[in-house]
């Protein structure tokens, strides 16, 4: 019997929303939009700081980013033609950085080239990162075919090379991968091992292996590249002397990775005499990820309160303008024997309806937005089940707050004076 | 009159009226709007409740109507003393034992004719399976059979009490209150309601009146004429007056 009563008051809050079709409308355009604007603001949100925290994990959390970088006085300085600008990260470095910390677990250098490489009348540009085999423990590369580089390759310096996923295709085609020769600049290189390609940025952080197509060893690039990089910049070639690109540092556990930072830093500025190199930590990258999401969860958190509110009191007003409207009605019902605890129920339930309806159509503009935001401008979005239910749950809850009063209201009409009221 | 004869004439006594007083507070003014009335209703019995404007004819239906209570005194409603009932307890009262038929109609009108006449059957939880059988029963009973879906708007006025009439029957309550029935008709359709309703009372129902036409007051068997909140005088076939 209760149970068919509400379903009745649920009809019957739908006829009535029927009955002004245009003014139910127009009142629940405001939770339509503040719930269709918090889902698409939380979706958005969501595949930013999703898209940003897989980048940034897939860093390391234990791991220790430094980087060569010129110097603000060496770009400038560096425009004349002849000039070899010699910066960055140096095998020294590495040696140290190695050597000095008893808390780092392992270490890889990493020089990253541009080279030419070449299988029979296939040509292509290859990213050629040389490092040692414990770059492929740093960073979790997962493996296809064949082996990584191993200690062996690293102390005879054979030509050999790791090609990722994306790279042998375009080079090999459809030839057998394992055992194949490749030019690298005119070096023969025996490829021994395929690993997975990844891509991707977060934020300014260039994941190292982003565009990486192949991997030799350092002892290798040394010999066959040597350390001087000459590259073309507004029409001028500019020649670079750097050692290393990047050295990776792993501590042993995420509580040291602060300190150990902090400690290479603190040697780098000793040993360098201008800041030719930059230190980043993906921990604390994560972490401030997460404190940026939070923060930006609070804020359109705040503002979705807000437009919910304003929703709120449009329905409000127009419940209780509906209340004088239908006192007669009121009248008529307590006359007959309806409790004033079922006239609040009817009243409630009828801006419940109003206010769920209005929610619904609220997430149907909700979930359409961030679907077109990814089309058109290939923005990641992601649509979690709470940002649907959330707001769901909070517009049939506004719709039992700013209910309340008007049905309140409502129950209040005296039956004797509405029975008279015209 | 014997012990036995007593209690048998009590037991058809529907409703009793007991000392009872209302004042209303105006001010530092206080207005007695009823002043000691002291009356019984039979059962089965159908008064027309008469009087000048100002006289407590509506008070005094309100009051038979559980919409409002006596300020003092006693109003013995089938038996039980329901002066001091709260506002559920009334609503109940109301919802089980009395219908009501306005001057005005009352109809709700976004609601159909069938759903109008269903609404008491809302409030006693029935279903809708049921509520409908009843409201085409009713319907037939009152002639508006095809009526049923329409909306109060499309229907005439003696059509419109017809179906304000169908709806205080639909929780077959032993009391049916009229507040000026007719006055909102013209003659020949008011005589059609007053028809009506001196069927009713011949199938058994307890009928209370307001009316100040003297040719429809003379449809009912008794007539109460108040004045100034007292019981003036009282005629017709048979009455309790204590
Ligand atoms: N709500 C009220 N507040 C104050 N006085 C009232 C109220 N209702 C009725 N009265 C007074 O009680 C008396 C009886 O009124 P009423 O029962 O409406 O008479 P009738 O229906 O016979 O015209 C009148 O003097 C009227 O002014
Ligand atoms: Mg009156």
């Amino acid at each position: 019997m209760k149970q068919s009563n509400i379903s009745r008051n649920i009809l019957s809050g739908i006829e009535n929303l029927m009955l002004h079709k245009l003014r139910s409308f127009l009142t629940m355009l405001g939770l339509v939009f503040g719930v269709g604007s918090v889902i698409a603001m939380l979706s958005v949100g969501e595949g930013a700081s999703k898209e940003a925290l897989t980048q940034i994990r897939k860093l390391g959390s234990t791991n220790i980013i430094i980087s060569s970088i010129k110097s603000a006085e060496q770009e400038s300085s560096s425009t004349s033609r002849s000039f070899l600008s010699i910066f960055g990260l140096t095998y020294e470095d590495h040696a140290r950085i190695t050597e000095s910390f008893r808390n780092v677990r392992q270490t890889a250098p990493v020089k990253i080239m541009r080279k030419d490489a070449r299988l029979r009348e296939r040509e292509m540009e290859l990213r050629v990162v040389g490092t040692t085999p414990e770059w492929f423990d740093l960073v979790q590369r997962e493996v296809i075919a064949g082996r990584i580089l191993g200690w062996v390759d690293q102390q005879r310096q054979t030509p050999v090379v790791v090609l990722t996923e994306f790279g042998t295709r375009k080079l090999l085609a459809t030839e057998s991968t394992i055992g194949q020769t490749v030019l690298i600049s005119g070096n023969q290189f025996e490829v021994i091992g395929i690993v997975k390609s990844e891509s991707g940025a977060a934020g300014n952080i260039q994941v190292p292996d982003q565009e990486v197509d192949a991997y030799i060893s350092i002892e290798v690039a040394k010999g066959y590249f040597g350390d001087i990089f000459a590259k073309a910049t507004d029409g001028a070639w500019i020649r670079e002397k750097v050692e290393l690109h990047q050295i990776i540092v792993q501590a042993d556990k995420t509580e040291n990775v602060e300190s150990i930072a902090n400690a290479i830093e603190e040697m780098l500025q000793k040993f360098h005499n201008k800041k030719d190199y930059s230190v980043s930590v993906p921990l604390a990258l994560l972490k401030q990820a997460e404190a940026t999401k939070r923060t930006f969860n609070i804020v359109l958190g705040s503002i979705a309160c807000i437009s919910l509110l304003v929703g709120g009191i449009g329905i409000m007003n127009i419940m209780l303008a509906s209340v004088t409207e239908r006192t007669r009605e009121i009248g008529i019902r307590r006359a007959i024997g309806a409790k004033r605890k079922q006239i609040i129920i009817q009243f409630i339930i009828e801006t419940v309806v109003l206010s769920t309806v209005g929610g619904f159509i609220g997430i149907g503009i909700g979930v359409l937005i961030p679907v077109l935001i990814t089309y058109f401008a290939g923005m990641p979005t992601v649509i979690t089940f709470q940002s649907i239910v959330l707001p769901l749950l909070i517009s049939a809850g506004i719709g039992i707050a700013f209910g309340l009063y008007p049905a309140i209201r409502a129950a209040q009409v005296d039956p004797i004076v509405a029975l008279r009221h015209e | 009159m014997s012990r036995q004869e007593l209690t048998q004439s009590q037991t058809e006594i529907i409703v009793k009226l007991d000392n009872g007083r209302k004042v209303y507070q105006m001010g530092t003014q206080q207005v007695a709007a009823l002043g000691g009335i002291n009356i019984s209703f039979k059962k089965g019995s159908f008064w027309a409740i008469m009087g000048p404007s100002g006289s407590g004819k509506s008070t005094m239906m309100n009051i038979l109507g559980c919409l409002d209570r006596f300020t003092t005194g006693h109003y013995i409603l089938e038996g039980q003393d329901v002066s001091t009932l709260d506002d559920d307890s009334l609503s109940e009262l109301r919802l089980r034992h009395l219908g009501f038929i306005f001057q005005s109609f009352n109809l709700i009108p976004q609601l159909t004719v069938q759903r109008n006449i269903e609404l008491p059957l809302y409030y006693l939880g029935w279903d809708s399976a049921q509520s409908a059988n009843r409201a085409k029963e009713l319907a037939k009973k009152v002639k508006l059979e095809g009526r049923l879906d329409h909306h109060p708007m499309e229907l005439s006025g003696g059509e419109m009490q017809r179906v304000a009439i169908a709806r205080a029957l639909a929780n077959d309550p032993q009391i049916l209150l009229a507040d000026e029935p007719t006055g909102n008709l013209d003659t020949a359709t008011g005589n059609q309601i007053m028809d009506l309703l001196v069927d009713l009372n011949n199938q058994g129902k307890t009928i209370i009146m307001v009316t100040h036409e003297l040719d429809i007051a003379a449809y009912a068997k008794n007539r109460l004429h108040m004045k100034d909140g007292k019981i003036d005088k009282i005629d017709g076939d048979t009455h309790e007056a204590i």
